[in-house]
């Protein structure tokens, strides 16, 4: 039976599943980082306690996501060979050195940084131990930075040449690293680490705030994350929009698959609401639709003809009910993201925001929100590129391994179960320290207990006292 | 192209010296994990577990290092050798995730410590086979065709590839149990004595039957190893290893605390440096040398400006680390 599995199908599915996995943690610990460096720099500046209690209490979730990022991506440097093997040998020249300064920043940063954010503040003092936090924000950013690029050079390539033997060469590395959809996909992607952050702090805040009104770091980690809501998810929005015309630009076959647009629309195309895509008969069934507005959204003008996918072959059609609902999950929790920011103003305007539960509630029913517009987008963005991997240069089906199907099926079975057993403890232990409380005086992290963030540190050894002390 | 073909063997070095110091610095916190079960429950397994916890999350990282290297500067051979190596591969990685999470899952969640114990020694007991399992299956040699694998799927499994996977695997034990001779008192550093003991002779075994194997995979290897004059040169290799075996015998029947994690080092860099001698310059043995795999140059440079910046920071922080950890360990951790 295991011999009629399609093993392309098999080797996308575990590159989806693995990938879904791992992008997960990154833009949790990309936006924490960043938060961790505001809270030190708020407590440095203001000497109040509570965000030194606070930056405890978010540090030692920090770590374990930050654990599970670094695990994940193990398996992502590997996959590539196993699975992308023609991929690999093609697009190594380019990509290879892009993915290797990734690998060399993280080992960089933990090398250097984290174990003195986690452990060192006692020993280097506030102000170094600030400047390791930078550090450690900027190194998750650079991260990101990085495969980023690559990402965004799969989708828009350029700057390159191709060599007797088939490979993509760099010719330009600038033009490699700084292609035509990297600026914009980086905005979006790091805006949406920050806007997944943000709603993770305010559904935890307002967990402890239907439980205890009073706790006052609940009611500063609520302020802020819904200041962060209130001003990231318009940004967001516009970010999205520029990203949009950005990849109608270079990639219309997936803003055809995103709006619906089956049929070209020679004077204005309509804006699909919502319906049943129909890839086989080439059309959407039972559509609500605006008229004219996709073009008054894409093209800024009511009248403006849109190409349709009847204008391409069928074998360059992207899987279109995949994209169009994925793109509609994104959107309608982006939306969704707006309206809890915009509550949270009017709260705050009427200085009810401590106290009015039902806010509280809706913050906290958003707090995974995040992860699943940040997956939403994804998914739009990966399966509207295909079929290819390289866009327009390099199709999917001519990227994959030679494998046996069973070969593949059993490897996803594997990763399916190790997975799923494995990130869910990590997950479990990091929701009950979100159960906890923040508390006055909150403990930092045990010393006995090893990190796997904490790298090669030796601060925890060469400190005698290995709490972390407030300043003063 | 002078320039160029430098650039290649420089890049080589890098990579294999990245597989090196992955293979010792991973190798005792993987043995470690391989002894795991032989060691008494309670305060044993607790310092061995201390005497490696600062460390061993950053020998780990050496393996991402081999391969993104692999594929940013030898992108061909990286395309063939995971796939023809892939049930193996997967396996090993998937054993590094789960041991990894059960090392810290362990101090977390005390009540279920003894299943996370048992996943430390099984992930990395799969972890040492796989990584022995992958250097035999590539020393016999994988079918190649044109820039792709060409073999099945289960051709890395042979005798050959069996007896590398658990030479490696005993082998990571021997450091493991010097490591903790160096690192630990009393009881438990005099039963990891005894256990070396019996490794050293296992693993010399070991080396030795892999050896004598080796030469008749390839006709290549023979005529590296046995043709004149190379055999003069070739010949010192497994005399030393014998000698180093026997001097690891010895300090540890004499009492040395930090001698036999050394020559058992020793022994790896010997039995490393065999490697090289028989399959210098090829990547994929027999079928894929450096220069055929090599990314062009402007891939090279552009990896080697940064490479050349953060490489010895990094080696220089690890060893600040390693200084900084020398002593010995109990339950507490270092003193």
């Amino acid at each position: 039976m295991l011999a009629h599995l399609d093993p392309l199908i098999l080797a996308r599915a575990q590159f989806g599943f693995t990938v879904a996995f791992h992008i997960v943690f990154p833009s949790f610990s990309i936006g924490l980082a960043s938060y961790l460096a505001v809270l030190e720099g708020l407590w440095l500046a203001t000497g109040r306690p509570v965000y030194m209690d606070l930056f405890r209490y978010w540090l030692k979730i920090f770590a374990i996501a930050f654990a599970m990022g670094v695990v994940s991506g193990l398996v992502m440097s590997y996959q590539f060979g196993t699975n992308w093997s023609v991929f690999s040998d093609k697009t190594g020249p380019v990509l290879g050195p892009m993915m290797a300064y990734e690998v060399l920043s993280a080992f960089f940063l933990e090398a250097g940084f984290l174990g003195v954010m986690l452990f060192g503040m006692t020993k280097v003092g506030p102000r170094l131990h600030f400047a390791a936090t930078l550090m450690v924000a900027l190194g998750t950013f650079f991260s990101a930075f990085w495969i980023l690029s690559v990402n965004s050079w799969m989708q828009t390539p350029a700057g390159y040449g191709t060599n007797p033997q088939g490979q993509f060469v760099p010719l330009d590395w600038w033009a490699v690293v700084f292609n035509p959809s990297f600026p914009f996909r980086l905005v979006h992607m790091v805006l949406a680490a920050y806007l997944t952050t943000s709603l993770v702090v305010g559904a935890v805040g307002a967990w402890h705030l239907l439980r205890d009104r009073a706790n006052p770091a609940a009611r500063t980690m609520f302020s802020m994350a819904m200041w962060m809501a209130a001003l990231v998810a318009p940004a967001q929005i516009l970010a999205g929009d520029a990203h949009g015309l950005n990849t109608l630009e270079h990639q219309p076959a997936k803003v055809m698959a995103m709006e619906g647009h089956y049929q070209s629309h020679p004077d204005g195309a309509p804006l699909v609401l919502f319906g049943l895509p129909d890839q086989e008969a080439g059309t959407i069934r039972y559509a609500v639709k605006i008229p004219k507005l996709s073009s008054l959204v894409l093209k800024h003008a009511l009248d403006a003809p849109l190409a349709g996918l009847d204008s391409l072959p069928r074998k360059d059609w992207p899987p279109v009910p995949v994209v169009f609902w994925s793109f509609r999950v994104m959107v309608g929790l982006g939306l969704l993201m707006l309206l809890l920011g915009g509550l949270s103003l009017l709260a705050r305007y009427q200085g009810r925001l401590y106290a009015w539960a039902p806010l509280h509630r809706f913050a906290l029913a958003m707090g995974p929100a995040g992860f699943v517009a940040v997956l939403a987008g994804w998914i739009t963005t990966e399966v509207g590129r295909q079929p290819y991997t390289v866009y327009g240069l390099l199709r999917t089906a001519d990227s994959a391994s030679p494998l046996a199907g069973p070969a593949v099926a059993a490897s996803l079975t594997a990763f399916v179960v190790v997975y799923f057993s494995v990130f869910a403890m990590g997950t479990f232990y990091i929701l009950r320290l979100m159960a906890k409380p923040p508390q006055v005086g909150e403990p930092g992290l045990q010393p006995g207990v090893p990190i796997r963030t904490a790298g090669i540190t030796p601060a925890p050894a060469v400190d005698p006292d290995r709490h972390l002390q407030p300043a003063e | 192209m002078l320039y160029s073909v430098d650039l290649t063997i420089l890049w080589a070095f890098v990579i294999a010296f990245a597989v090196f110091a992955y293979i010792v610095m991973d190798g005792f916190d993987l043995g470690i994990g391989i002894l795991f079960p032989i060691l008494r429950p309670g305060p044993d397994r607790d310092t061995a577990m201390n005497s490696i916890a600062p460390v061993w999350d950053g020998n780990e990282t050496w393996l991402v290092m081999g391969g993104g290297g692999l594929f940013a500067v030898f992108p061909l051979a990286y395309a063939v050798i995971l796939p023809a190596l892939y049930a193996p591969i997967l396996a090993m990685l998937l054993g590094l995730v789960f041991r990894g999470v059960a090392f810290e899952f362990r101090w977390r969640d005390p009540g279920h410590r003894a299943v996370w114990d048992m996943a430390f020694t099984v992930g990395s007991v799969v972890a040492a086979l796989a990584q022995g399992i992958t250097l035999g299956a590539l020393l016999q040699g994988i079918a190649v065709e044109g820039r792709a694998y060409a073999g099945g799927w289960w051709d890395w499994l042979t005798p050959f590839s069996l007896l590398v996977g658990v030479s490696l695997a005993i082998a990571y034990a021997l450091l493991g149990a010097t490591w903790l001779v160096m690192r630990t008192e009393g009881l438990l550093q005099l039963q990891a004595r005894r256990l070396a003991q019996q490794l050293t002779v296992g693993t010399v075994a070991a080396v030795a039957l892999v050896s004598a194997a080796t030469p008749f995979l390839q006709v290549r290897y023979f005529e590296r190893w046995m043709a004149m004059p190379n055999v003069l040169v070739t010949a010192q290799v497994p005399l030393l290893v014998a000698l180093a075996g026997y001097a690891l015998w010895r300090t540890l029947r004499n009492g040395g605390e930090r001698a036999p994690f050394l020559i058992a080092l020793g022994l790896f860099g010997l039995s490393f440096l065999g490697l090289g001698i028989s399959i210098y310059p090829d990547v994929v043995p027999g079928r894929i040398t450096i220069w055929q795999a090599a990314a062009p140059e402007a891939s090279q440079i552009f990896l080697l400006v940064g490479a050349a910046a953060l490489i010895p920071t990094i080696l220089a922080y690890t060893a600040y680390s390693y200084w900084v950890f020398r002593g010995k360990v109990d339950t507490h951790g270092y003193h």
